[in-house]
């Protein structure tokens, strides 16, 4: 296994392409305070497919994502990208990681004082400094067409609706071509239209760039849309993992009324 | 029956909550609480700063950021610390008069206005006004983006947060904290004259004259340079407590009081320590 040396003097393109699962999380625990949010889990993505993570408010589904990125630590357990754990790594470390994930936020957490063009355009300007000024606005035209938000460039994120600030957080995430893309509930608070077009949008994006992604949710119609398999958590612990006919098919009682409340 | 609870912070005091007994901490209990607290402040301030330190001195370097910064640190603030310096300056102007003619010590006025503005009054003003308008205004902004979650998805971006929001404003303040000082000096002595000149009239050349006799730039560079020390307390404290804000509109309302309030708490407490290296070194 590579060290944190390792990493820290690899290029950038770090994530290397094998049978090594692009993200394997493996008994991983954290709490807060006295109360424990994950228990122990353990489950793994490979290239190119789609997880769902589902389970009720309040189950640790975000901190799982946050902890997968690196924004949070695990009280123990490990997270593999491409194979090297990644516990422990510095901000500086973590970053060359990074530059190969995406991260949609629940709020999208768009940069407030910035335009929707500057929120998309501020990966590129950090990490593709040889991109020339005209380059890079070309660069985020095209991934807010990819969107639906070109005829948006020069608004603030203060004018958008929900749906439209996570269309952009959503471009903000690809900007760097990620091989991972992580989403934090991306149909939250949406209406069923919105959250319809959303859905859209992931697939499409999943067809045409070929990313793995890791979406949270707890809406059951959106995860049995975009996702190549499920997991269901309740309590810290994994209930079940499988793809949506499983599910279905599960005599265990939290997952039937799981299903039968969505 | 009411249910029996033994508290966490006291094991040999268990207390009954029943309704009606409530748990009061001993003193003991609160006051090495407190201390903990305060260490755990300390030691948490200081990691930020060496993670700070850390992202200032390897590039990539923010120098637009911190362009900005200078702008709005320096050049936001010119005016406010002209003023509060202009103030400054002419009450120590009056009452200096009043002191210097009840002892008859009148023509030592302009020496000991350009003392007292330049040594003490100066520097202090400055900080202080700075840490009000700066402080807050840093500490408010950054516990709004980490509230809203945009240091996150800064970090998740692969860009430093410490980098890029922290190192240009704690730099800025260090730079810039010196040259606003400068402005309120000028301003304390321009009203201080004259404040003086309404009731006495004197040449401002006279008033300079004598006011720098015998004294060379050692006497005041000293004193003018450390309110870099000012910029750095200002700027950590304000960007320590932003940055690590959580609890929402409370939360952002406590970051920005607490820049302030801690700022020039420790501001003043450090003007204690370096008037006594300054009159020994120098």
């Amino acid at each position: 296994m590579a060290t944190t040396y390792d990493i820290a003097t690899k290029h950038d393109n770090i994530l290397k392409k094998g049978d090594v699962p692009i993200v394997a999380v493996n008994k991983l625990e954290k709490a807060f305070g006295s109360h424990k949010v994950l228990n122990g889990i353990s489950f793994s993505v490979n290239r190119g497919k789609t997880l769902a993570v589902l389970g009720r408010s309040g189950t640790g589904k975000s901190v799982l994502l946050k902890l997968i990125i690196g924004l949070e630590s695990s009280d123990s357990g490990s997270v593999c990208i491409n194979g090297q754990d990644i516990t422990g790594l510095t901000i500086d470390q973590m970053g060359i990681i990074r530059k190969k994930m995406g991260f949609l936020f629940q709020h999208a957490a768009l940069y407030d004082s910035l335009t929707v063009a500057d929120n998309v355009a501020f990966p590129l300007a950090h990490h593709r400094r040889d991109m020339s000024w005209s380059k890079r606005n070309d660069r985020v035209r095209q991934l807010l067409a990819e969107v639906g938000m070109e005829k948006d460039l020069d608004k603030m994120p203060s004018d958008l609706s929900g749906g439209m600030q996570k269309r952009v957080g959503l471009a903000r995430a690809l900007a760097l071509d990620p091989e991972l893309l992580l989403l934090d509930e991306p149909t939250a608070g949406l209406d069923p239209i919105s959250s319809g077009e959303i859905d859209d949008l992931i697939l499409k994006l999943q067809r045409e760039r070929q990313m793995a992604s890791i979406v949270v949710t707890h809406d059951l119609h959106s995860a049995r849309t975009i996702a190549d398999r499920l997991v269901l958590l309740d309590q810290g612990n994994v209930v079940i993992e499988g793809v949506f006919k499983d599910l279905e098919q599960s005599n265990i009682a939290f997952v039937k009324e799981f299903l039968k409340l969505s | 029956m009411s249910e029996r609870v033994t508290s966490a912070a006291s094991n040999e005091s268990p207390v009954y909550l029943d309704g009606k007994t409530a748990y009061l901490p001993s003193f003991v209990d609160y006051a090495t609480g407190l201390i903990d607290n305060l260490f755990e402040w300390f030691g948490n301030l200081g990691i930020f700063f060496w993670q700070v330190l850390r992202a200032a001195i390897t590039p990539p370097y923010e120098w637009r950021e911190l362009l900005n910064q200078l702008d709005e640190v320096g050049s936001k603030s010119c005016l406010l610390v002209f003023a509060a310096g202009a103030s400054a300056g002419v009450i120590i102007s009056l009452e200096a008069r009043y002191s210097l003619t009840r002892f008859g010590a009148t023509s030592l006025f302009p020496a000991s206005l350009v003392y007292s503005v330049i040594q003490v009054m100066g520097p202090i003003i400055t900080g202080l006004m700075v840490s009000g308008r700066v402080g807050a205004g840093i500490g408010a902004e950054l516990a709004s983006m980490k509230v809203t979650e945009q240091i996150d998805a800064i970090e998740a971006s692969a860009i430093n947060p410490y980098r890029i929001l922290a190192a240009p404003r704690i730099v800025a303040c260090i730079l810039m904290l010196p040259l606003l000082t400068l402005v309120a000096d000028a301003s304390g002595l321009l009203m201080g004259w004259f404040a003086q000149t309404m009731v006495e009239p004197l040449s401002f050349y006279q008033f300079i004259e004598s006011g720098f006799k015998g004294s060379s730039l050692h006497s005041f560079l000293p004193q003018t340079l450390k309110s870099s020390v000012y910029g750095l307390i200002i700027g950590l404290i304000a960007c320590y407590e932003g940055m690590r804000t959580r609890g929402g509109a409370e939360g952002v309302g406590r970051a920005a009081t607490n820049s302030v309030v801690l700022g020039s708490l420790f501001l003043i407490l450090s003007d204690v320590v370096m008037v006594k290296l300054i009159l020994v070194i120098f």
